[in-house]
């Protein structure tokens, strides 16, 4: 009998989904990073730089930024290019995760209808894979910042509470989005449009001095602007951001984290009959 | 099993059995037009318009499976056999009634759901493990009697595209089987490899048995239901036909 008192399954003593994807997720903690190096390691299986690409992509992408700004709009600072890669940093960052997090899951190879699994898994595994892709595009970062003399800070300590915000914000967002991909096939490729514009509306390119008060004021409704100015403050001026920044970016992302949470595990269970 | 001579399902002593389902409904529900688009869905919504089509691929079943049966579920295609063990597999939540599982639930369907073909045998080991709600650590200490059991030694560094279907299914039954389950969802499993493998995937099932397992079996192959159960549903279009001894089942379904 000793074998048998393990677990009792019970669909009438469920419970509330809000709670039982939490409960699941830390029995299944294993299987998240499973997930995480599964894609880490699928991703670029067969390409000839494999992994190296993590740290490329932000690179060429810079490097093309700033081509264009400082030729075109002849930007002062010599370095436009950590200027922008601190804040584009930051912001790939979201945007991957969120964006994996909706195809994870409904692209999951009608996992969800074939075995059990807590439906979060996929979107905490695509910020997981996101903070590895971070983390690594943090060496190319460090070696442009000291071959152009800038040093880290001592400040950079701090850059795990960013890291943690954009990661809650992160998860919260790919949650309230994929909740609705699972019914809307168009979703997806909205939130792709809505990506772009997103980006454009955030300063990660361009310095929110650049702007005219008025647009500032109404920018600064958007939670990305204090996720990217605390990155920018630490990594690239390399002092801890104002209290207001962090506290603002705190509130925004354990907001988001509970209401993405809530708006995707209130239907958690039909999934299964959807995707 | 000597005390074969049970009550009917459905009675009151139910109340401790493996497997119990309480007037158990599964619907399906698909929209009547296909809307694939937010916009046509929120205009539709708001003028009440959003009509469904409801399938129920299951209606009101009544059942209980007592601990170390072998329990078989016959029927037609579409009569609700797969979501009947995927209700007991947790993996839907049924629309109406109870699901009552005692013990770990070892779902031999679909196996490999999740394995990806760039990793090697190892790492889908431990992605199809923790996918089935094992530890790394569990894994770890299993790991070696999974490989054993799989016979597959030789190519386990090597990724699981290069396997054969037959190796591939050996890979996933000896992961699903792993650790020792209170029950066992069972769906045609037992057409993994060859001859020699199926008899050692039955020769597992059976000591399993022996531990007390449960076996849900579903098949469309009635002698083996005939031979190998005592008990036995019919299903068909959701509901039950039949029930009891399974060669009474099993005869009254051919029959029909």
């Amino acid at each position: 009998m000793a074998l048998w008192d393990t677990e009792i399954y019970d669909s009438a003593r469920r419970p509330s989904p809000f709670v039982e994807e939490l409960l699941a997720l830390v029995k299944y903690r294993d299987l998240i990073v499973q997930l995480v190096s599964r894609s880490i390691k699928t991703r670029y299986k067969r390409s000839v730089l494999g992994v190296a690409w993590t740290m490329l992509s932000p690179l060429l992408t810079m490097l093309v930024l700033t081509l264009v700004f400082s030729t075109l709009f002849r930007y002062p600072s010599r370095d436009y290019a950590l200027y922008v890669l601190s804040a584009l940093l930051v912001w790939n960052f979201f945007a991957q995760s969120t964006l994996a997090a909706m195809n994870d899951l409904v692209w999951s190879g009608g996992l969800l209808g074939r075995i059990y699994v807590p439906k979060t898994v996929f979107a905490v595994s695509a910020v997981g894979t996101a903070m590895v892709n971070l983390l690594l595009a943090l060496v190319p970062y460090t070696l442009i910042a000291l071959a152009l003399g800038r040093a880290p800070r001592p400040a950079v300590l701090a850059l795990p509470l960013p890291v943690l915000f954009a990661a809650m914000f992160s998860v919260g967002v790919g949650l309230a989005f994929s909740a609705a991909a699972v019914y809307f096939a168009d979703v997806l490729p909205t939130y792709e449009v809505l990506l772009t514009a997103w980006m454009y509306l955030t300063p990660v390119i361009y310095p929110m001095e650049l702007l005219p008060p008025t647009v500032q004021g109404v920018l600064r409704f958007n939670p990305m602007y204090y996720l990217v100015e605390s990155f920018r403050s630490i990594l690239y001026e390399g002092r801890i951001p104002s209290g207001r920044t962090l506290g603002i970016g705190f509130a925004v992302s354990v907001a988001a984290l509970v209401l993405g949470w809530w708006v995707f595990t209130r239907k958690a269970r039909e999934y299964a009959y959807r995707v | 099993m000597s005390e074969s001579m049970r009550a009917p399902v459905g009675q009151d002593q139910a109340e401790d059995a493996t497997i119990r389902l309480a007037s158990v409904s599964v619907r399906y529900r698909v929209p009547r037009e296909r809307m694939a688009s937010l916009k046509e869905y929120t205009i539709r919504w708001i003028q009440r318009r959003v009509q469904y089509v409801d399938f129920w691929a299951l209606e009101e079943i009544d059942l209980a499976v007592e601990r170390g049966e072998i329990f078989g579920v016959v029927g037609p295609n579409g009569a609700g056999k797969s979501t009947l063990l995927k209700t007991v597999a947790g993996v839907l939540h049924p629309t109406a009634g109870r699901v009552v599982v005692r013990g770990r639930v070892a779902p031999l369907l679909e196996l490999g759901a999740g394995f990806h073909p760039e990793l090697t045998g190892r790492e889908n080991v431990y992605l199809y493990g923790t996918l089935l709600g094992s530890t790394r650590r569990e894994l770890d200490g299993l790991f070696e009697s999974i490989v054993d059991f799989a016979e597959l030694w030789d190519f386990i560094d090597a990724p699981l595209r290069t396997y054969s279907t037959g190796m591939t299914a050996r890979l996933g039954f000896a992961v699903a089987t792993s650790r020792f389950a209170e029950v066992l969802l069972v769906d045609e499993v037992l057409a993994v490899g060859d001859t020699r493998f199926q008899e050692k995937c039955r020769r597992r099932m059976d000591s399993f048995r022996r531990l007390g397992a449960t076996i849900l079996f579903v098949s469309h192959d009635l002698p083996t239901i005939a031979a190998m159960c005592e008990r036995a549903v019919w299903l068909s279009g959701g509901r039950i036909q039949a029930t009891g001894n399974a060669r009474d089942v099993v005869g009254r379904y051919a029959a029909a």
